[in-house]
């Protein structure tokens, strides 16, 4: 395995017109950098701007300012190596579960036969083989974010970026899928090393029982205000590891970091609403 | 399952059956009396006329009566009309309409998604667009009589000026409304920009064409009668026009009965079309979401 990082944003700023004509700074001036392999958990308050890091670092939109690097190369377009969870729903509720699991790697050109083997094979690790027939709409919300991750992982993506992607799911569901996606991620190393992970939050709990490294945003405009190693043992049990005495000392550590910075994005939402 | 099930019906009690068996009589019930009372409407209602006709209440002359528009379509079904058999002129005035529909849809779901997705497109012609909808069309079927004759094409030609506006509008909306995440997964799969719109933006947008499909079919109807009505040598509209020429109440009552039959039916098959098309959706979708 090379050393180049699998992300690097230097100085990425992104500025947004809004429909009322001002000018909005989303991202300021962002330096992050992720090493392959690595799962790194972005924690920040609500509307912060991580997900437009997202974005940006997915190919959907382009930095207003400084440079983004995938694998060394500058982003231009949509990258074949990212994969993207999105918060809301995004399956395609006109397909089966099947046909959607299918549809990026025939979005690829892989041929019919192919990519029905490969989706099959990802709709077992992710226990829905035997609803392969069914429209999203049957489903759960914990079955169609499952339909979502097998998606996203068929196309064994080196980069998986994640946009709150367990907030819309109860508590329960919520514990069941980080498990998953823990396990799913263990299961990419045998291809070509581990996929590298950003997985954005507002869940602390969520963060430090996923990643290597967390890292605090600032209130809107976004950029990075500390970074934490979290050096819990892996593999994990995101149920087990909250209640070992390292996670609570981490979680305090951090919190004294995030807090601030949700205070003050509470103080502005209130001195907006005065 | 066969054996649950009938280890299930052999344990449970026979009340819940009875149970189960009771709700679906009421059920039944009250379907058959939704039926009775719409039966019950349709015969007062024709009732009341004939006997106001019969009676002199109204002029039956002006207004006409149930029996003489009910001769008067079996007259045409066994001896045909003036202008030929019956099945002829409802014939005529289908294919008009159909032509007119199929090019009508095809032409406004193309332009609507094609300027539903580049902006540049919808920028110029958006203006012209909104010109050609504010003016009233159907006034467009005398221009169509003069340019293309008596024939079945100047009636085709109103039944599209009258179906495209309604089908690209809808097109163009549900091409534009499209859910951003949809677009954005499809692309992040590796979706180009031709299979973001044949696989996304279309099937996504055809709740909304499907909508226009029905008040569509309806506008196509009305552009092939009213060109009729205006000049023709075949279709209902042209009976529509002849009976009232020979002050024959009953006959426009007569052709307007089967004209709404006819709606009725096409109306059916496109419900029946639509269902086998949307089997994706929830079954309360309509008035769901």
């Amino acid at each position: 395995m090379s050393t180049t990082p699998a992300i690097e944003l230097t100085g990425a700023t992104k500025r947004f017109r809004t429909p009322s004509g001002a000018l909005h700074t989303a991202v300021r001036d962002l330096d992050l950098t992720v090493a392959q392999g690595e799962f790194v958990a972005v924690v920040g308050p609500t509307g912060c701007g991580k997900s437009t890091t997202l974005t940006l670092v997915s190919g959907l939109e382009e930095p207003t300012e400084g440079e983004v690097r995938v694998y060394g190369e500058p982003v231009s377009g949509i990258d074949p190596k990212v994969g993207f969870v999105f918060q809301q729903d995004a399956v395609f509720p006109w397909r089966t579960v099947l046909s959607n699991v299918m549809a990026g790697p025939r979005f690829r050109g892989v041929p019919a036969a192919e990519a029905k083997e490969r989706a099959r094979d990802w709709l077992g690790r992710v226990g829905l083989a035997a609803f392969e027939d069914r429209y999203p709409h049957q489903l759960s919300g914990g079955m169609r974010k499952r339909v979502a991750l097998a998606q996203t992982f068929v196309n064994d993506p080196a980069i998986l970026l994640m946009d709150e992607p367990f907030s819309a799911l109860d508590v329960q569901t919520r514990a069941l899928m980080s498990d998953q996606l823990l396990e799913l991620w263990a299961g990419t190393s045998s291809s070509r090393g581990a996929a590298s992970v950003v997985f954005v939050t507002h869940d602390l709990d969520e963060a430090i029982a996923l990643a290597d490294r967390v890292v605090v945003m600032t209130a809107g405009p976004a950029t990075v205000k500390e970074i934490f190693t979290v050096d819990l043992p892996r593999p994990r049990s995101v149920e087990a590891v909250r209640l070992e005495p390292r996670f609570v000392e981490l979680y305090r550590e951090i919190w004294a970091s995030l807090g601030e910075e949700v205070r003050i994005t509470r103080e502005r939402g209130a001195g907006r609403a005065a | 399952m066969p054996l649950e099930t009938a280890s299930a019906v052999a344990g449970k009690p026979p009340a819940v059956t009875t149970r189960t068996e009771a709700r679906e009589r009421a059920a039944r019930n009250r379907k058959l009396g939704v039926y009775g009372a719409r039966g019950v409407v349709l015969v007062a209602f024709l009732g009341l006329w004939e006997v106001c006709a019969r009676t002199d209440v109204i002029d039956p002359f002006n207004f006409s009566q149930p029996s003489k528009i009910w001769d008067q379509i079996w007259q045409w079904i066994t001896h045909g009309t003036a202008q030929g058999s019956l099945g002829e002129q409802i014939g005529y005035t289908l294919y008009e309409a159909l032509t007119g529909w199929v090019i009508g849809v095809i032409g406004g779901v193309l332009l609507g998604i094609a300027l539903g997705r580049i902006r540049f497109l919808a920028d110029v012609f958006g203006p012209y667009i909104k010109v050609l909808n504010a003016i009233p069309r159907i006034v467009l079927a005398p221009i169509f009589l003069i340019w293309f004759g008596l024939g079945p094409a100047s009636k085709v030609a109103s039944a599209v000026v009258l179906v495209f506006f309604p089908v690209f509008f809808n097109a163009f909306q549900g091409a534009r409304e499209v859910d951003r995440n949809l677009v954005a997964n499809a692309r992040i799969l590796g979706a180009d920009n031709r299979k973001v719109t044949l696989q996304v933006v279309i099937p996504a947008a055809t709740t909304w064409i499907f909508t226009s499909l029905h008040v569509s079919f309806g506008f196509a109807l009305i552009g092939a009668i009213v060109g009729e009505y205006i000049g023709a040598t075949k279709g209902l509209g042209l009976l529509v026009a002849a009976a009232q020429g020979t002050f024959n109440a009953a006959g426009v009552y007569a052709a307007m009965t089967i004209l709404a039959v006819v709606a009725l039916l096409t109306e059916g098959l496109l419900t029946f079309a639509e269902k086998k098309l949307f089997r994706w959706k929830p079954a309360d979708a309509g008035d769901g979401r």
